[in-house]
């Protein structure tokens, strides 16, 4: 077969597809496709109106608030955010609302990437190897143990938080990173039930080979069971990432100090600084812009990943 | 074979090989630090919520019994049955809408080709992905009463100016619809993997038995949904019932305390109100209460371990 009969056969399958497709279309699928199109401007309006207003210069944010696109467009708002411009260009921005304070916004994003990092990378770890022992090994309660972690997904996180924080008080760990990643950083339940299930569905033949082959248990985890299980390690990286990325309340409790300050809380407290009349939104909605592109850019390179990862979280 | 004499030609890796080969001790060593991570920040924290919602407890001096004098004092806070009433209002307003949106665009999405939903599907968990302050930054700027967009756009329909977040009557609902803003896409790819599940031979037997869409949906879509429906509905109830981050950063349980949600109450009693870690407990063990009971009935209303899949094949 050549190239080209190939090339025309998928075109002309293509075309029959897309002839069926509208052959089959009717007032009912219209009328959804409308629907559909509402939603995705629904959904992807705000996106567009924060990347609008952070172009809008501050001096004419409330000149004209009804333009949807950047009014008088201007970088300043990226560039305060990011720390690198002075007071007087500030005045001359000519917008009494404008907030002279920075946002120290590298910090914080160092902050929110440690504190991201760690907590996956802790959370992953342990849950796995966690996971494996109550998947593969057989020990004395082991379906005790299991159970009570079952249990702990359902006691909701405020219940939780004020003993937590408390603990974190009394060890003296708040305003440090180890207080701030404690909670999350050995395990949470999810996490170990998500990988367990994995390995469960591992064929046992493989390790039972190795086994024969004279591996010891800790070598057929290592070198067989865990790079079967790449693509949902990667996976539950992934949205412990992103769930760390956006945590606010726990980073509020013990995390206010500037120096582990996490993006999150920074950006709230950012906005309760300017409390009389209305906030500073053109450095806000830059701010926001740039706090997003993290959680944006990791979607853009696992996209898929985390879609299909959703779909199997719901059928626990 | 050949092993097991180099084993024992050399005692010491022959003992380090025997350690890492005991089951029991691996299996150990493998649960530890998940085990102590569970005991220090589960299962003790929740004993001793328990044990702290009967004292009295500023944080500063040592935690003094009281017996159930929190419990007494946060039910006679009028404050405290405020923050009840706003959170029903906010879930009464949250589940149903965004439940039936989301429904909505999975049965749309499992109509449409593959490509199309794939990339739908990746549009609809955008909001998922940002942080709840960010979300509630956006609509709260969207949302501005004298200069948000959203006053224009209804104003462009006819609709007269609103104060959205500033009205009593209204904030808890907008608060609602952020949420549904960002959660409602991510329900719909959970409930559309549901709907991938159900054969399709069955809608084929019913056309060819004269049913029609709606009848379908509701004789096969619907109740064969019911263990992703009960899995959706069970976890957005938990979490609405927890609503915090949204209404820290728009409305901080204003205005006239429409939307100081039972955990702002809790956050309240904690840090700004008063240091009292005994209300603060209190309440939260309350609404432990209040959760399992919900997710209970929920779980029996909805029937969550039959399928009703195993009826038809």
């Amino acid at each position: 077969m050549t190239t080209t009969t190939q090339t025309r056969t998928e075109t002309d399958t293509m075309n029959t597809a897309w002839k069926r497709f509208f052959a089959r279309l009717t007032w009912g699928d219209i009328m959804i496709g409308i629907i559909l199109v509402i939603f995705v401007l629904v959904i992807m309006f705000p996106f567009w109106w924060v990347l609008r207003t952070a172009l809008t210069s501050p001096g004419k944010v409330f000149t004209d608030a009804s333009s949807l696109l950047p009014v008088d467009p201007t970088l300043l708002n990226f560039r305060r955010v990011l720390g690198s411009v002075d007071a007087s260009e500030l005045v001359a921005a000519g917008n009494s609302n404008i907030s002279t304070g920075t946002l120290n916004f590298w910090l914080y994003l160092r902050n929110s990437f440690i504190f991201s990092m760690l907590v996956t990378l802790g959370q992953t770890t342990f849950s796995t190897m966690a996971a494996y022992a109550f998947a593969r090994f057989r020990f004395p309660g082991r379906n005790r143990i299991f159970f009570l972690y079952l249990t702990g997904l359902m006691i909701p996180g405020i219940v939780l938080f004020i003993p937590n924080f408390v603990f974190i008080r009394q060890t003296g760990l708040t305003g440090t990173f180890a207080g701030l990643v404690a909670p999350f950083f050995l395990m949470t339940p999810y996490a170990v039930f998500f990988m367990r299930q994995f390995f469960l569905g591992l064929n046992k033949d493989l390790e039972e080979a190795a086994t024969l082959d004279g591996a010891t248990r800790v070598g057929i985890f290592w070198r067989v069971a865990l790079p079967l299980v790449q693509g949902p390690i990667l996976t539950l990286g992934i949205l412990t990432f992103i769930q760390s990325w956006n945590e606010y309340l726990w980073p509020l409790l013990v995390g206010r100090d500037e120096n582990i300050r996490v993006l999150t809380v920074a950006l709230a407290i950012f906005r309760q600084q300017t409390p009389q009349g209305s906030p500073d939104w053109t450095g806000l909605m830059a701010g926001t812009a740039v706090a997003i592109v993290p959680t944006v850019l990791i979607f853009l390179f696992f996209g898929r990943k985390v879609v299909d990862s959703i779909q199997f979280s719901g059928f626990k | 074979m050949s092993q097991g004499v180099a084993n024992a030609s050399t005692p010491k890796s022959s003992l380090l090989s025997r350690l890492a080969d005991n089951e029991k001790l691996i299996a150990y060593l493998f649960i530890l630090p998940s085990v102590v991570g569970f005991i220090l920040f589960y299962a003790y924290p929740a004993i001793r919520s328990v044990f702290i919602s009967f004292t009295e407890w500023n944080l500063l001096t040592d935690a003094k019994f009281v017996g159930l004098d929190n419990y007494n004092e946060i039910f006679a806070d009028e404050r405290f049955w405020r923050s009840l009433e706003a959170t029903v209002w906010y879930v009464l307003w949250n589940i149903p809408i965004q439940t039936v949106i989301a429904l909505f665009m999975a049965v749309v999405l499992d109509r449409f080709s593959d490509a199309i939903s794939n990339l739908m599907r990746s549009v609809m968990i955008l909001p998922w992905l940002l942080p709840n302050v960010i979300v509630a930054l956006l609509w709260l700027w969207i949302l501005d009463p004298s200069i948000g967009i959203a006053n224009v756009l209804l104003n462009i329909v006819g609709v007269p100016k609103q104060d959205f977040l500033g009205d009593p009557d209204q904030a808890i609902a907008w608060i609602a619809m952020i949420n549904i803003w960002r959660y409602a896409g991510y329900n719909a790819i959970l409930i559309f993997a549901g709907l991938k599940t159900i054969p399709k031979s069955l809608y084929e037997a019913a056309g060819i038995d004269g049913a029609n869409l709606w009848t379908q949906f509701w004789k096969i879509t619907l109740p064969l949904l019911r263990p992703v429906l009960t899995f959706v509905l069970v976890t957005s109830v938990i979490g609405s019932f927890q609503v915090y981050d949204t209404i820290a950063v728009t409305t901080q349980g204003g205005p006239a305390g429409a939307t100081r949600v039972i955990i702002y109450y809790i956050m309240d009693e904690v840090f700004n109100r008063r240091i009292s870690m005994g209300t603060a407990t209190a309440a939260s063990v309350v609404l432990f209460l209040i959760l399992i009971s919900v997710t209970i009935i929920q779980m029996r209303f909805l029937q969550a371990d039959q399928s009703d899949l195993q009826d038809y094949s």
